[in-house]
Protein backbone atom coordinates (compact mmCIF):
# COMPACT_ATOMS: atom_id res chain seq x y z
CA UNK A 1 0.00 0.00 0.00
CA UNK A 2 1.25 3.65 -0.85
CA UNK A 3 1.66 5.18 2.14
CA UNK A 4 0.95 8.89 0.64
CA UNK A 5 -2.08 7.35 -0.48
CA UNK A 6 -3.19 6.65 2.92
CA UNK A 7 -1.73 9.53 4.49
CA UNK A 8 -4.13 11.44 1.53
CA UNK A 9 -7.26 9.59 2.36
CA UNK A 10 -6.70 10.05 6.15
CA UNK A 11 -6.64 13.77 5.86
CA UNK A 12 -9.25 14.09 3.31
CA UNK A 13 -11.11 11.89 5.15
CA UNK A 14 -10.96 14.05 8.43
CA UNK A 15 -11.60 16.64 6.34
CA UNK A 16 -14.89 15.69 5.28
CA UNK A 17 -15.68 14.34 8.59
CA UNK A 18 -16.23 17.97 9.84
CA UNK A 19 -18.68 18.77 7.50
CA UNK A 20 -20.21 15.22 8.65
CA UNK A 21 -19.98 16.75 11.96
CA UNK A 22 -21.56 19.70 11.57
CA UNK A 23 -24.43 18.26 9.97
CA UNK A 24 -24.76 15.70 12.59
CA UNK A 25 -24.64 18.43 15.47
CA UNK A 26 -27.99 20.37 13.43
CA UNK A 27 -29.85 16.76 13.65
CA UNK A 28 -28.51 15.79 17.39
CA UNK A 29 -29.40 19.55 18.39
CA UNK A 30 -33.18 18.98 17.33
CA UNK A 31 -32.96 15.78 19.27
CA UNK A 32 -31.58 16.59 22.43
CA UNK A 33 -33.59 19.50 22.70
CA UNK A 34 -37.21 17.98 21.29
CA UNK A 35 -37.07 14.23 21.33
CA UNK A 36 -37.35 14.25 17.74
CA UNK A 37 -35.37 12.58 14.79
CA UNK A 38 -35.61 15.18 11.90
CA UNK A 39 -35.89 12.46 8.96
CA UNK A 40 -36.10 15.83 6.25
CA UNK A 41 -32.98 17.01 7.54
CA UNK A 42 -30.58 16.60 4.36
CA UNK A 43 -33.34 17.58 2.33
CA UNK A 44 -33.39 20.88 4.18
CA UNK A 45 -29.30 21.00 3.39
CA UNK A 46 -30.44 20.61 0.20
CA UNK A 47 -32.11 23.93 0.09
CA UNK A 48 -29.63 25.73 1.33
CA UNK A 49 -27.66 24.35 -1.32
CA UNK A 50 -29.87 25.46 -3.95
CA UNK A 51 -29.97 28.69 -2.30
CA UNK A 52 -26.73 29.50 -2.81
CA UNK A 53 -26.34 27.77 -5.79
CA UNK A 54 -28.65 30.13 -6.88
CA UNK A 55 -27.39 33.20 -5.78
CA UNK A 56 -23.75 31.91 -6.91
CA UNK A 57 -25.07 32.07 -10.82
CA UNK A 58 -27.85 35.00 -10.66
CA UNK A 59 -25.38 37.28 -8.97
CA UNK A 60 -21.96 35.75 -8.53
CA UNK A 61 -21.87 35.35 -5.46
CA UNK A 62 -19.17 33.27 -4.00
CA UNK A 63 -20.75 30.06 -1.88
CA UNK A 64 -18.28 31.30 0.80
CA UNK A 65 -20.31 34.55 1.22
CA UNK A 66 -23.90 33.28 0.70
CA UNK A 67 -23.09 31.39 3.49
CA UNK A 68 -24.79 33.14 6.34
CA UNK A 69 -27.84 34.15 3.72
CA UNK A 70 -28.53 30.17 2.74
CA UNK A 71 -28.39 28.96 6.27
CA UNK A 72 -30.78 31.90 7.19
CA UNK A 73 -33.23 30.89 4.99
CA UNK A 74 -33.25 27.42 6.04
CA UNK A 75 -33.59 28.82 9.39
CA UNK A 76 -36.45 30.22 8.70
CA UNK A 77 -37.73 26.78 6.78
CA UNK A 78 -36.64 25.23 10.34
CA UNK A 79 -38.76 27.91 12.22
CA UNK A 80 -41.60 26.95 10.34
CA UNK A 81 -41.88 24.00 10.16
CA UNK A 82 -41.46 23.38 13.65
CA UNK A 83 -44.24 25.96 15.00
CA UNK A 84 -46.39 24.57 12.22
CA UNK A 85 -45.91 20.75 11.99
CA UNK A 86 -42.98 19.52 14.74
CA UNK A 87 -45.09 21.21 17.91
CA UNK A 88 -48.02 19.14 17.17
CA UNK A 89 -46.84 16.11 17.22
CA UNK A 90 -44.27 16.43 20.16
CA UNK A 91 -46.63 14.11 22.63
CA UNK A 92 -47.28 11.78 19.89
CA UNK A 93 -45.63 8.06 20.05
CA UNK A 94 -42.03 8.12 18.18
CA UNK A 95 -43.67 5.85 15.40
CA UNK A 96 -45.63 8.65 14.57
CA UNK A 97 -43.67 11.37 14.52
CA UNK A 98 -41.51 9.37 11.98
CA UNK A 99 -44.46 10.21 9.19
CA UNK A 100 -44.73 13.97 9.22
CA UNK A 101 -41.24 14.66 8.75
CA UNK A 102 -39.99 12.15 6.32
CA UNK A 103 -43.52 13.87 4.20
CA UNK A 104 -41.81 16.84 4.51
CA UNK A 105 -38.16 15.73 3.63
CA UNK A 106 -40.10 14.42 0.44
CA UNK A 107 -42.21 17.18 0.11
CA UNK A 108 -38.90 19.29 0.17
CA UNK A 109 -36.98 17.10 -2.12
CA UNK A 110 -40.10 17.15 -4.79
CA UNK A 111 -39.86 20.98 -4.40
CA UNK A 112 -36.65 20.78 -5.19
CA UNK A 113 -37.06 18.62 -8.17
CA UNK A 114 -39.88 21.08 -9.38
CA UNK A 115 -38.26 24.20 -9.21
CA UNK A 116 -34.37 23.22 -10.26
CA UNK A 117 -34.82 20.19 -12.35
CA UNK A 118 -33.20 16.78 -11.68
CA UNK A 119 -30.22 17.72 -13.06
CA UNK A 120 -26.81 16.92 -11.38
CA UNK A 121 -25.34 20.91 -11.06
CA UNK A 122 -21.45 21.83 -10.02
CA UNK A 123 -20.84 25.16 -9.55
CA UNK A 124 -17.22 26.41 -11.07
CA UNK A 125 -16.22 28.42 -8.42
CA UNK A 126 -13.37 30.56 -7.69
CA UNK A 127 -11.76 27.71 -5.27
CA UNK A 128 -13.15 24.45 -6.54
CA UNK A 129 -10.38 23.56 -8.13
CA UNK A 130 -7.44 24.82 -6.27
CA UNK A 131 -5.09 22.42 -4.51
CA UNK A 132 -2.43 22.85 -1.98
CA UNK A 133 0.90 20.35 -2.18
CA UNK A 134 1.70 19.72 1.57
CA UNK A 135 4.82 17.54 1.00
CA UNK A 136 3.67 14.75 -0.59
CA UNK A 137 0.20 15.06 0.04
CA UNK A 138 -2.43 17.07 -1.58
CA UNK A 139 -5.40 18.87 -0.29
CA UNK A 140 -8.38 20.47 -1.82
CA UNK A 141 -8.68 24.01 -0.91
CA UNK A 142 -12.63 24.38 -1.03
CA UNK A 143 -12.18 21.10 1.15
CA UNK A 144 -9.83 22.82 3.68
CA UNK A 145 -12.22 25.91 4.03
CA UNK A 146 -15.25 23.69 4.89
CA UNK A 147 -13.46 21.78 7.48
CA UNK A 148 -11.74 25.25 9.16
CA UNK A 149 -15.58 26.77 8.60
CA UNK A 150 -17.12 23.81 9.79
CA UNK A 151 -14.82 23.79 13.25
CA UNK A 152 -15.28 27.10 13.72
CA UNK A 153 -19.53 27.16 13.36
CA UNK A 154 -19.64 24.37 15.38
CA UNK A 155 -17.61 26.04 18.17
CA UNK A 156 -20.20 28.73 17.69
CA UNK A 157 -22.70 26.96 18.17
CA UNK A 158 -21.23 26.00 21.49
CA UNK A 159 -20.31 28.99 22.85
CA UNK A 160 -23.86 30.40 21.97
CA UNK A 161 -25.76 26.97 23.78
CA UNK A 162 -22.96 27.94 26.47
CA UNK A 163 -23.13 31.51 27.16
CA UNK A 164 -26.11 33.79 25.68
CA UNK A 165 -29.35 33.72 27.10
CA UNK A 166 -31.40 31.66 24.36
CA UNK A 167 -29.19 29.18 24.33
CA UNK A 168 -29.61 28.57 28.42
CA UNK A 169 -32.63 28.32 27.58
CA UNK A 170 -32.43 26.09 24.41
CA UNK A 171 -30.22 23.90 27.41
CA UNK A 172 -32.92 24.12 30.04
CA UNK A 173 -35.94 23.25 27.73
CA UNK A 174 -34.03 20.06 26.68
CA UNK A 175 -33.43 19.33 30.38
CA UNK A 176 -36.45 19.54 31.74
CA UNK A 177 -39.81 20.68 29.73
CA UNK A 178 -41.95 21.34 32.62
CA UNK A 179 -39.23 22.68 34.66
CA UNK A 180 -38.43 25.10 31.40
CA UNK A 181 -42.75 26.16 31.33
CA UNK A 182 -42.59 26.67 35.09
CA UNK A 183 -39.46 29.55 34.92
CA UNK A 184 -41.39 31.42 32.39
CA UNK A 185 -39.94 30.66 29.27
CA UNK A 186 -41.74 30.64 26.62
CA UNK A 187 -40.89 26.76 25.19
CA UNK A 188 -42.76 26.34 22.30
CA UNK A 189 -40.77 29.20 20.33
CA UNK A 190 -37.54 27.95 22.16
CA UNK A 191 -38.38 25.12 20.37
CA UNK A 192 -38.71 27.11 16.60
CA UNK A 193 -35.56 28.47 17.64
CA UNK A 194 -34.17 25.22 18.19
CA UNK A 195 -35.61 23.39 15.12
CA UNK A 196 -34.48 26.43 13.02
CA UNK A 197 -30.63 26.59 14.72
CA UNK A 198 -30.24 22.59 13.44
CA UNK A 199 -31.84 23.51 10.44
CA UNK A 200 -28.92 26.45 9.57
CA UNK A 201 -26.56 24.32 11.18
CA UNK A 202 -26.85 21.51 8.54
CA UNK A 203 -28.04 24.17 5.86
CA UNK A 204 -24.56 25.75 6.47
CA UNK A 205 -22.65 22.55 5.72
CA UNK A 206 -24.59 21.98 2.65
CA UNK A 207 -23.17 25.26 1.35
CA UNK A 208 -19.51 23.87 2.33
CA UNK A 209 -20.15 21.01 0.62
CA UNK A 210 -21.52 22.96 -2.48
CA UNK A 211 -17.75 23.29 -4.09
CA UNK A 212 -16.99 19.41 -3.35
CA UNK A 213 -19.82 17.35 -4.85
CA UNK A 214 -22.09 17.92 -7.68
CA UNK A 215 -25.61 18.93 -6.34
CA UNK A 216 -28.85 17.41 -7.34
CA UNK A 217 -32.21 17.41 -5.97
CA UNK A 218 -32.18 13.56 -4.70
CA UNK A 219 -28.83 13.60 -2.36
CA UNK A 220 -30.57 14.57 0.39
CA UNK A 221 -31.81 11.31 2.03
CA UNK A 222 -27.85 10.39 1.74
CA UNK A 223 -27.21 12.97 4.07
CA UNK A 224 -30.01 12.52 6.70
CA UNK A 225 -28.85 9.02 6.86
CA UNK A 226 -25.06 9.83 7.23
CA UNK A 227 -26.45 12.21 9.78
CA UNK A 228 -28.21 9.84 11.80
CA UNK A 229 -25.43 7.44 11.83
CA UNK A 230 -23.41 9.54 13.29
CA UNK A 231 -25.20 10.56 15.82
CA UNK A 232 -25.58 7.79 16.97
CA UNK A 233 -22.08 6.83 16.74
CA UNK A 234 -21.76 9.68 19.12
CA UNK A 235 -24.52 9.64 21.18
CA UNK A 236 -28.19 11.00 20.76
CA UNK A 237 -28.35 14.38 21.55
CA UNK A 238 -24.91 14.74 22.71
CA UNK A 239 -23.33 17.50 20.50
CA UNK A 240 -19.23 16.50 21.26
CA UNK A 241 -20.64 13.14 20.17
CA UNK A 242 -21.65 14.32 16.75
CA UNK A 243 -18.61 15.89 16.37
CA UNK A 244 -16.25 13.22 16.89
CA UNK A 245 -18.67 10.74 15.36
CA UNK A 246 -18.44 12.78 12.23
CA UNK A 247 -14.98 12.54 11.78
CA UNK A 248 -14.13 9.17 12.84
CA UNK A 249 -16.86 8.30 9.81
CA UNK A 250 -15.62 10.77 7.46
CA UNK A 251 -12.16 9.03 7.72
CA UNK A 252 -13.38 5.56 8.07
CA UNK A 253 -15.18 6.36 4.85
CA UNK A 254 -12.29 7.55 3.12
CA UNK A 255 -9.77 5.29 4.29
CA UNK A 256 -12.22 2.48 3.56
CA UNK A 257 -11.71 3.37 -0.45
CA UNK A 258 -8.17 1.69 0.44
CA UNK A 259 -9.95 -1.36 0.43
CA UNK A 260 -12.95 -1.27 -1.14
CA UNK A 261 -15.03 0.51 -4.77
CA UNK A 262 -15.99 4.08 -3.67
CA UNK A 263 -19.60 2.73 -4.78
CA UNK A 264 -19.68 0.81 -1.41
CA UNK A 265 -18.89 3.50 0.70
CA UNK A 266 -22.06 2.92 2.79
CA UNK A 267 -20.61 -0.42 3.20
CA UNK A 268 -18.79 1.32 5.66
CA UNK A 269 -20.99 3.18 7.71
CA UNK A 270 -23.46 0.70 8.35
CA UNK A 271 -21.18 -1.81 9.52
CA UNK A 272 -19.89 0.95 11.73
CA UNK A 273 -23.55 1.20 12.86
CA UNK A 274 -23.76 -2.72 13.15
CA UNK A 275 -20.79 -2.63 15.26
CA UNK A 276 -21.82 0.23 17.17
CA UNK A 277 -25.48 -1.00 18.40
CA UNK A 278 -24.07 -4.34 18.93
CA UNK A 279 -21.19 -2.74 21.70
CA UNK A 280 -22.01 0.63 22.86
CA UNK A 281 -26.13 1.06 21.90
CA UNK A 282 -25.46 4.48 23.99
CA UNK A 283 -22.89 5.88 21.27
CA UNK A 284 -19.46 6.71 22.10
CA UNK A 285 -20.00 9.52 24.19
CA UNK A 286 -23.47 8.33 25.78
CA UNK A 287 -26.79 10.20 25.02
CA UNK A 288 -30.35 11.12 25.88
CA UNK A 289 -33.12 8.58 26.71
CA UNK B 1 -54.64 38.20 46.36
CA UNK B 2 -55.26 34.94 44.65
CA UNK B 3 -58.69 33.79 44.32
CA UNK B 4 -59.44 30.65 42.81
CA UNK B 5 -63.37 30.75 41.92
CA UNK B 6 -65.02 26.99 41.31
CA UNK B 7 -62.89 25.41 38.78
CA UNK B 8 -63.74 22.05 37.22
CA UNK B 9 -60.38 20.74 35.74
CA UNK B 10 -60.37 17.31 33.23
CA UNK B 11 -57.42 15.18 32.37
CA UNK B 12 -59.57 14.38 29.34
CA UNK B 13 -62.96 12.22 30.28
CA UNK B 14 -61.65 12.16 33.86
CA UNK B 15 -62.50 15.00 36.29
CA UNK B 16 -59.67 15.84 38.37
CA UNK B 17 -61.47 19.07 40.25
CA UNK B 18 -64.71 19.65 40.67
CA UNK B 19 -66.23 23.19 42.13
CA UNK B 20 -62.71 23.84 43.50
CA UNK B 21 -62.64 27.49 45.36
CA UNK B 22 -59.80 28.82 47.62
CA UNK B 23 -58.42 31.82 48.46
CA UNK B 24 -54.98 33.29 49.38
CA UNK B 25 -54.49 36.79 50.92
CA UNK B 26 -51.32 39.02 51.39
CA UNK B 27 -49.28 38.00 53.66
CA UNK B 28 -50.78 34.06 54.49
CA UNK B 29 -49.24 30.86 54.76
CA UNK B 30 -52.07 28.32 53.17
CA UNK B 31 -51.95 24.86 53.28
CA UNK B 32 -53.50 22.22 51.24
CA UNK B 33 -53.84 18.94 52.45
CA UNK B 34 -55.22 15.43 50.67
CA UNK B 35 -54.02 11.91 49.85
CA UNK B 36 -52.48 10.54 46.86
CA UNK B 37 -54.61 11.45 43.72
CA UNK B 38 -56.73 13.70 45.17
CA UNK B 39 -55.52 16.53 43.07
CA UNK B 40 -53.38 19.02 44.95
CA UNK B 41 -50.97 19.03 42.15
CA UNK B 42 -53.45 19.19 39.20
CA UNK B 43 -54.67 22.22 41.61
CA UNK B 44 -51.37 24.11 41.45
CA UNK B 45 -50.73 23.09 37.20
CA UNK B 46 -54.31 24.88 36.84
CA UNK B 47 -53.35 27.92 38.39
CA UNK B 48 -49.75 27.77 36.60
CA UNK B 49 -51.78 27.69 33.46
CA UNK B 50 -50.06 24.62 32.17
CA UNK B 51 -53.80 23.00 32.99
CA UNK B 52 -57.14 24.66 31.82
CA UNK B 53 -60.27 24.99 34.06
CA UNK B 54 -63.51 23.96 32.35
CA UNK B 55 -65.51 25.92 34.21
CA UNK B 56 -64.78 28.28 37.01
CA UNK B 57 -61.99 31.38 36.94
CA UNK B 58 -58.51 32.01 39.06
CA UNK B 59 -57.94 35.34 39.97
CA UNK B 60 -54.51 37.08 40.40
CA UNK B 61 -55.07 40.98 42.13
CA UNK B 62 -57.79 41.60 40.34
CA UNK B 63 -56.64 39.81 36.57
CA UNK B 64 -58.43 36.76 35.29
CA UNK B 65 -55.40 34.62 34.89
CA UNK B 66 -57.29 31.23 33.95
CA UNK B 67 -56.32 31.36 30.58
CA UNK B 68 -53.28 33.13 30.79
CA UNK B 69 -49.83 31.72 29.20
CA UNK B 70 -47.44 30.17 32.13
CA UNK B 71 -44.75 32.67 31.51
CA UNK B 72 -47.18 35.63 32.06
CA UNK B 73 -48.59 33.95 35.24
CA UNK B 74 -44.41 33.64 36.55
CA UNK B 75 -44.25 37.44 35.38
CA UNK B 76 -46.99 38.31 37.35
CA UNK B 77 -45.69 37.31 40.55
CA UNK B 78 -46.68 33.51 41.11
CA UNK B 79 -43.64 30.73 41.20
CA UNK B 80 -44.43 27.24 41.46
CA UNK B 81 -42.22 24.72 43.07
CA UNK B 82 -43.20 21.87 41.55
CA UNK B 83 -43.39 18.08 42.47
CA UNK B 84 -40.22 16.51 41.90
CA UNK B 85 -37.96 19.33 41.47
CA UNK B 86 -37.88 19.69 38.13
CA UNK B 87 -34.41 21.20 37.99
CA UNK B 88 -32.26 21.19 34.87
CA UNK B 89 -29.53 18.44 35.77
CA UNK B 90 -26.94 19.15 33.14
CA UNK B 91 -26.99 22.86 33.90
CA UNK B 92 -24.91 24.29 36.62
CA UNK B 93 -26.17 24.98 40.16
CA UNK B 94 -25.80 29.23 39.14
CA UNK B 95 -27.65 28.55 35.81
CA UNK B 96 -30.50 26.78 37.17
CA UNK B 97 -30.66 29.81 39.48
CA UNK B 98 -30.22 31.81 36.93
CA UNK B 99 -32.74 30.66 34.86
CA UNK B 100 -35.60 31.42 37.46
CA UNK B 101 -35.19 35.01 36.23
CA UNK B 102 -36.86 35.29 33.06
CA UNK B 103 -38.12 38.88 32.56
CA UNK B 104 -37.06 42.20 32.91
CA UNK B 105 -38.28 42.78 36.23
CA UNK B 106 -36.25 40.16 37.70
CA UNK B 107 -33.53 40.44 35.52
CA UNK B 108 -32.66 44.08 36.67
CA UNK B 109 -32.09 42.68 40.12
CA UNK B 110 -31.07 39.30 39.70
CA UNK B 111 -27.63 39.88 41.55
CA UNK B 112 -29.51 41.12 44.64
CA UNK B 113 -31.70 38.49 44.64
CA UNK B 114 -29.39 35.89 43.95
CA UNK B 115 -27.50 37.40 47.22
CA UNK B 116 -30.47 36.67 48.94
CA UNK B 117 -30.56 33.52 47.60
CA UNK B 118 -27.80 32.05 48.88
CA UNK B 119 -28.25 33.60 52.32
CA UNK B 120 -30.95 31.37 52.66
CA UNK B 121 -29.25 28.42 50.92
CA UNK B 122 -25.25 28.39 51.55
CA UNK B 123 -25.36 25.08 50.24
CA UNK B 124 -26.53 26.21 46.92
CA UNK B 125 -23.55 29.21 46.99
CA UNK B 126 -21.11 26.40 47.80
CA UNK B 127 -22.17 24.33 45.02
CA UNK B 128 -22.74 27.09 42.40
CA UNK B 129 -20.85 25.85 39.92
CA UNK B 130 -21.97 21.99 40.36
CA UNK B 131 -24.17 19.97 37.86
CA UNK B 132 -27.49 20.23 39.52
CA UNK B 133 -28.12 16.94 38.49
CA UNK B 134 -25.29 15.95 40.97
CA UNK B 135 -26.66 17.25 44.09
CA UNK B 136 -28.53 15.47 46.42
CA UNK B 137 -32.74 15.25 46.51
CA UNK B 138 -32.23 18.11 49.21
CA UNK B 139 -30.51 20.07 47.86
CA UNK B 140 -32.06 19.78 44.57
CA UNK B 141 -35.40 20.42 46.50
CA UNK B 142 -33.52 23.97 47.81
CA UNK B 143 -32.55 24.84 44.21
CA UNK B 144 -35.70 23.97 42.93
CA UNK B 145 -36.64 26.73 45.64
CA UNK B 146 -34.00 29.35 45.08
CA UNK B 147 -35.03 29.31 41.39
CA UNK B 148 -38.51 30.15 42.17
CA UNK B 149 -37.02 33.06 44.67
CA UNK B 150 -35.26 34.19 41.08
CA UNK B 151 -38.59 35.23 40.20
CA UNK B 152 -39.60 37.34 43.00
CA UNK B 153 -42.41 35.94 43.74
CA UNK B 154 -45.84 37.75 45.41
CA UNK B 155 -47.24 34.00 45.93
CA UNK B 156 -45.04 30.78 46.31
CA UNK B 157 -46.77 27.40 45.43
CA UNK B 158 -45.09 24.58 47.04
CA UNK B 159 -46.08 20.81 45.03
CA UNK B 160 -44.51 18.97 48.61
CA UNK B 161 -41.30 20.37 49.40
CA UNK B 162 -40.41 17.37 52.23
CA UNK B 163 -41.34 14.73 50.04
CA UNK B 164 -38.71 12.01 50.24
CA UNK B 165 -36.55 14.36 52.74
CA UNK B 166 -34.97 12.75 56.39
CA UNK B 167 -36.75 13.92 59.44
CA UNK B 168 -33.78 17.11 60.15
CA UNK B 169 -33.76 18.15 56.39
CA UNK B 170 -38.16 18.29 56.86
CA UNK B 171 -37.79 20.68 59.65
CA UNK B 172 -35.10 22.55 58.12
CA UNK B 173 -37.66 23.08 54.90
CA UNK B 174 -40.48 24.15 56.51
CA UNK B 175 -38.10 26.37 58.87
CA UNK B 176 -36.89 28.26 55.28
CA UNK B 177 -40.27 28.20 54.22
CA UNK B 178 -41.53 30.11 57.50
CA UNK B 179 -38.20 32.41 56.82
CA UNK B 180 -39.28 33.22 53.32
CA UNK B 181 -42.82 33.76 54.38
CA UNK B 182 -41.35 36.67 56.58
CA UNK B 183 -39.81 38.34 54.07
CA UNK B 184 -43.20 39.22 52.65
CA UNK B 185 -44.03 36.29 50.07
CA UNK B 186 -47.37 34.84 50.35
CA UNK B 187 -46.85 30.83 50.48
CA UNK B 188 -49.35 28.14 49.09
CA UNK B 189 -48.21 24.91 50.80
CA UNK B 190 -48.86 21.58 49.41
CA UNK B 191 -48.11 18.91 52.34
CA UNK B 192 -48.29 15.10 52.78
CA UNK B 193 -46.97 16.20 56.30
CA UNK B 194 -49.80 16.72 57.50
CA UNK B 195 -48.90 18.15 61.08
CA UNK B 196 -46.11 20.32 60.37
CA UNK B 197 -48.06 22.07 57.44
CA UNK B 198 -50.86 22.78 59.45
CA UNK B 199 -48.63 24.30 62.05
CA UNK B 200 -47.30 26.66 60.50
CA UNK B 201 -50.21 28.06 58.10
CA UNK B 202 -52.71 30.67 58.77
CA UNK B 203 -55.47 28.53 57.09
CA UNK B 204 -55.82 25.08 55.77
CA UNK B 205 -58.24 23.68 52.87
CA UNK B 206 -58.57 19.32 52.78
CA UNK B 207 -58.63 18.09 49.00
CA UNK B 208 -60.30 15.00 48.73
CA UNK B 209 -61.61 13.02 45.12
CA UNK B 210 -61.16 16.23 43.72
CA UNK B 211 -63.18 18.32 45.77
CA UNK B 212 -62.68 20.44 49.19
CA UNK B 213 -64.08 19.15 51.95
CA UNK B 214 -63.12 21.30 54.91
CA UNK B 215 -61.22 24.55 55.01
CA UNK B 216 -60.56 26.51 58.37
CA UNK B 217 -57.06 27.91 60.30
CA UNK B 218 -54.46 25.78 60.65
CA UNK B 219 -55.24 25.13 64.63
CA UNK B 220 -59.06 24.56 63.75
CA UNK B 221 -57.84 21.41 61.46
CA UNK B 222 -55.44 20.51 63.40
CA UNK B 223 -57.71 19.66 66.17
CA UNK B 224 -60.33 18.57 63.91
CA UNK B 225 -61.31 14.81 64.51
CA UNK B 226 -62.24 13.81 60.82
CA UNK B 227 -57.99 15.26 59.97
CA UNK B 228 -56.78 13.62 62.94
CA UNK B 229 -58.13 10.30 62.72
CA UNK B 230 -57.86 10.25 58.31
CA UNK B 231 -54.77 11.95 58.32
CA UNK B 232 -52.83 12.22 61.30
CA UNK B 233 -53.71 8.29 62.46
CA UNK B 234 -54.70 9.75 65.91
N1 LIG C 1 -51.36 13.65 33.23
C1 LIG C 1 -52.44 13.03 33.73
N2 LIG C 1 -53.27 12.37 32.89
C2 LIG C 1 -54.37 11.74 33.39
N3 LIG C 1 -54.71 11.73 34.68
C3 LIG C 1 -53.92 12.37 35.55
C4 LIG C 1 -52.74 13.05 35.12
N4 LIG C 1 -52.13 13.59 36.20
C5 LIG C 1 -52.91 13.26 37.26
N5 LIG C 1 -53.98 12.53 36.87
C6 LIG C 1 -55.05 12.02 37.75
O1 LIG C 1 -55.68 13.12 38.37
C7 LIG C 1 -55.93 12.86 39.74
C8 LIG C 1 -55.26 13.92 40.61
O2 LIG C 1 -53.85 13.85 40.43
P1 LIG C 1 -52.85 14.81 41.19
O3 LIG C 1 -51.51 14.56 40.63
O4 LIG C 1 -53.37 16.18 41.13
O5 LIG C 1 -52.93 14.27 42.67
P2 LIG C 1 -52.11 14.69 43.94
O6 LIG C 1 -53.09 15.09 44.97
O7 LIG C 1 -51.08 15.69 43.59
O8 LIG C 1 -51.45 13.33 44.37
P3 LIG C 1 -49.99 13.01 44.95
O9 LIG C 1 -50.07 13.24 46.42
O10 LIG C 1 -49.80 11.58 44.63
O11 LIG C 1 -49.01 13.90 44.28
C9 LIG C 1 -55.40 11.46 40.00
O12 LIG C 1 -56.51 10.58 39.95
C10 LIG C 1 -54.47 11.19 38.87
O13 LIG C 1 -54.47 9.82 38.54
MG1 LIG D 1 -49.06 15.68 43.54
Amino acid sequence: MDPHLALQLIIQGILLGGIYGLIALGLSLIFGVMGVINFAHGQMMVMAMYVSYWLFILLSLDPYLSLVGAAAAVFVLGYLIQATVVNRILDYPEAMQVLPLVAMGLILENMALLFWGPDHRSPQTALSLQTLWVGPVMIDVSRLIAFVLAIAITILIFIFLKKTNIGKCIRAAADNRTGAILVGIDVDRIYNTSFALGAATTGAAGVLLLPLMPLSPHMGHDFTLTAFIVVILGGMGNLIGALVGGLILGLAESVATLFLPATLKQVVSFSLLVVIMLFRPQGLFGGKK
Amino acid sequence: MLRVEGIDVYYGDLQALREVSLEVNRGEVVAVIGSNGAGKSTLLRTVSGILRPRRGQIMFNAANISQARTSRIVEQGISHVPEGRQIFPTMTVLENLEMGAQFPRTQKVQQETLAQVYAIFPRLKERRSQKAGTLSGGEQQMLAMGRGLMARPALMMLDEPSLGLAPLLVSKIFEIIQHIHRQGTAILLIEQNVFHSLKIADRGYVLENGQIVLSGSGRQLLENPHIRKTYLGL
